[in-house]
């Protein structure tokens, strides 16, 4: 590990898809991620929020190297993980693994519980005898809260809360260093939510793992992560700690997000003056000059249609994306009373 | 708040399966007035869908009501098909949770609006046209003249929804049903969709049901709630009195199970084990695995829901101040 405790560093990371074209016609390019660029310390929670479509799972699978990169580095440990092919890929499969939304649908119908917590282990690991296999099995059943008799139960007997033990089960047992966890509570009862959550962070702490938590849900990012990373169009628009972000954001996207928040207290819920943000996400295929973000600004002017900001640090640690966000305290909008309450 | 629109009572669903029976909803009691917007909480198999799918005679074929859903002087649980299409649609009208399998894709989206005019207003083509133009316009549509003309998978997931509201509005309903109307959006058009609903109620005196599991649209936008669990109702009263003076542990459990954007140092204080399974409801308090307050009296005997306060209820045998902290360690 680097003296920093760093794990994993994104260097310019781009990735697009072709769409539609056909014999004679010219498939269109979506962007559906540029110039990324963060790091992961190790034992940290790093969260990553977006509207549906800014590219925040294309993230996570870019990571793993599920889905390749069209461009940049995949630092893990130093070694670039996008740069390996396939097999050598393999070594490293067994630190990085994923936790995935639907968690019904990530299960095998015709696999066992034991065989499908086993799987990750017969694959990546090929030489561990079938007893020891089964013993691990059994440890990482009870690290995840189900029991040792549900072994040979098929996926449907299960519930959703129980389905989502089971995937992280299948997660844990390789041992790894960090876990991708793409929407997992997204599919879930609000009270098999809170279970959920609070079992992945007494997990992180017991196996000292470090998580990618990617969510649409603010309140769940706020409640597990430590650094929030923000992505707009397939950019990064502002990367901060969650007490920095939630309590001092500083991109108008970020604020724009945090107000529209519903609020679970009746009467700070009434007083908010919700000013949500207009309109929807521009088509990525055909993504606005500039600021991607400024066709839903209320702050946009000229400049931001003709440059694209830059990602400025401000403080040591934090990262935003705007020409003005100097600027925008000082920029009386009543709709920001809303923000300030938060 | 304005009369009563609606007043269900003992309402009943029952569906009929192979060589038994399951019991989806049970007694249910509440009434709705104009401009007031009624929160129906719950889990999966809550029974908090299917009390208003049979109140719009909507339920699977196998689903029976039993009960009384007055709608002024007409019982809607009675009422044979063709007569409650003079209601449904007109008078009540209900929106869901996707809104792409909710809208015909064959036709195009002024098509689908102008029929409700035609049928319920008896208007002719090119008036029924303006108006659902006008419509598309209220519920924040850019460019309604061109959208009308557009199929809805050329729509996004936001535009389609508020396709969907424009809809259950044209007829200007006394009563909009609106079940899980913003899961499926992000939080931005979220937000935009809540305020439309706000609107509605306060313009046009619109009842409107919000049946959801979110806790923080219902802070948000509702008078009143009731909570369902196992297919009754276990508590109801103000949002307020809900929401700052919970009675019933599974409310409690519910407000402590939500993540709060404000503040992260909160460990979630969940509700162990998972919602019952209808088949197979538990004896006594059907919460009753579940609670952390339980004792003897709640494993054989149900308790009813109780009338306290003004205008509150709870089902809950426990009588002491719910100290959650406490009980759970």
């Amino acid at each position: 590990m680097s003296p920093s405790g760093e794990l994993l560093r994104i260097e310019n990371l781009n990735k697009s898809f072709a769409i539609g074209g056909g014999l004679f016609r010219k498939p269109f390019e979506l962007k559906a991620l540029q110039e990324i660029n963060f790091s992961v310390r190790h034992g940290e929670t790093l969260g990553i929020v977006g509207e549906s479509g800014c590219g925040k799972s294309t993230l996570g699978r870019c990571i793993l190297q599920l889905l390749r990169p069209d461009k940049g580095r995949v630092l893990w440990l130093g070694t670039d993980l996008a740069a390996l092919p396939n097999e050598e890929m393999r070594k490293h499969r067994k630190d990085l693994q994923i936790i995935f939304q639907d968690p019904l649908a990530s299960l095998n119908p015709r696999m066992t519980v034991g065989e499908i917590v086993a799987d990750p282990l017969k694959t990546l690991m090929p030489e561990l005898p079938a007893a020891k296999r089964r013993e691990r099995v059994l440890e990482m059943m009870e690290a995840v809260g189900l029991q040792p008799e549900m072994i040979n139960r098929y996926p449907h007997e299960f519930s959703g809360g129980q389905a989502q033990r089971i995937g992280i089960a299948r997660a844990l047992i390789t041992e790894p260093k960090l876990i991708v966890c793409d929407e997992p509570v997204s599919a879930l009862d609000v009270s098999i939510q809170a279970q959920i959550l609070n079992l992945l962070s007494e997990l992180k702490d017991q196996f000292g793992l470090t998580l990618i938590f990617i969510s649409h849900n603010l309140s769940v990012v706020r409640h597990v992560s430590d650094r929030i990373l923000v992505l707009y169009l397939g950019r990064m628009v502002e990367l901060a700690s969650g007490d920095d972000l939630y309590g001092d954001p500083k991109h108008p996207y970020t604020r724009a997000l945090l107000t529209a928040v519903p609020i679970a207290d009746p009467k700070r819920a009434r007083q908010r003056n919700i000013d949500a943000l207009q309109g929807e996400i521009p088509s990525p295929i055909n993504q606005p000059s500039g600021c991607t973000f400024r066709t839903r600004c209320r702050y946009a002017i000229g400049l931001c249609a003709e440059k694209r900001p830059p990602l400025e640090t401000v403080g040591d640690a934090r990262l935003v994306a705007c020409h003005r966000w100097r600027e925008i305290d000082a920029i009386p909008v009543e709709a920001e009373v809303a923000v300030a309450a938060i | 708040m304005g009369e009563p629109v609606l007043v269900v009572e003992d309402l009943s669903v029952t569906f009929a399966l192979r060589d038994s029976e399951v019991r989806a909803v049970k007694d249910l009691h509440f009434s709705l007035s104009a401009g007031e917007t009624l929160a129906v909480v719950g889990e999966s198999g809550s029974g908090k869908s299917q009390a208003f799918l049979s109140i719009m005679g909507l339920l699977a074929r196998n689903g029976r009501t039993t009960g009384r859903a007055m709608f002024g002087d007409v019982n809607l649980i009675d009422l044979e098909r063709r007569a409650l299409d003079l209601h449904r649609g007109r008078d009540l009208a209900m929106i869901f949770q996707d809104p792409m399998t909710s809208l015909n894709p064959t036709l195009k989206v002024r098509t689908q609006l102008t029929e409700v005019l035609v049928r319920h207003r008896g208007m002719d083509e090119q008036q029924a046209i303006k108006e659902a133009i006008e419509m598309l316009e209220r519920v924040g549509i850019p460019e309604p003249t061109k959208r009308a003309n557009a199929y809805p998978h050329e729509l996004s997931g936001g535009m389609r929804q508020r396709v969907m509201i424009a809809m259950a509005l044209l007829c200007r309903p006394k009563i909009l049903i609106a079940d899980e109307p913003t899961t499926a959006l992000d939080v931005t058009v979220q937000a935009q969709m809540l305020q439309l609903f706000k609107d509605l109620t306060n313009d046009f005196g619109t009842a409107l049901v919000l049946i959801t599991h979110d806790l923080g649209v219902v802070a948000g936008i509702a008078d009143r709630m009731i909570v369902m669990y196992g297919g009754r109702c276990v508590e109801s009263g103000s949002v307020d009195a809900l929401f700052y003076d919970p009675r019933h542990p599974y409310t409690l459990g519910l407000l402590n199970s939500t993540p709060h954007v404000e503040d992260r140092a909160r460990r979630l204080n969940p509700i162990t084990g998972s919602p019952p399974n209808l088949e197979n409801l538990p004896k006594g308090c059907a919460f009753h695995p579940r609670c952390a307050f339980r004792f003897e009296r709640c494993f054989s005997e149900r308790p009813e829901l109780v009338s306290f306060d003004s205008g509150r209820a709870k089902a809950c045998h426990y009588q002491d101040e719910l100290t959650y902290e406490e009980s759970a360690a």
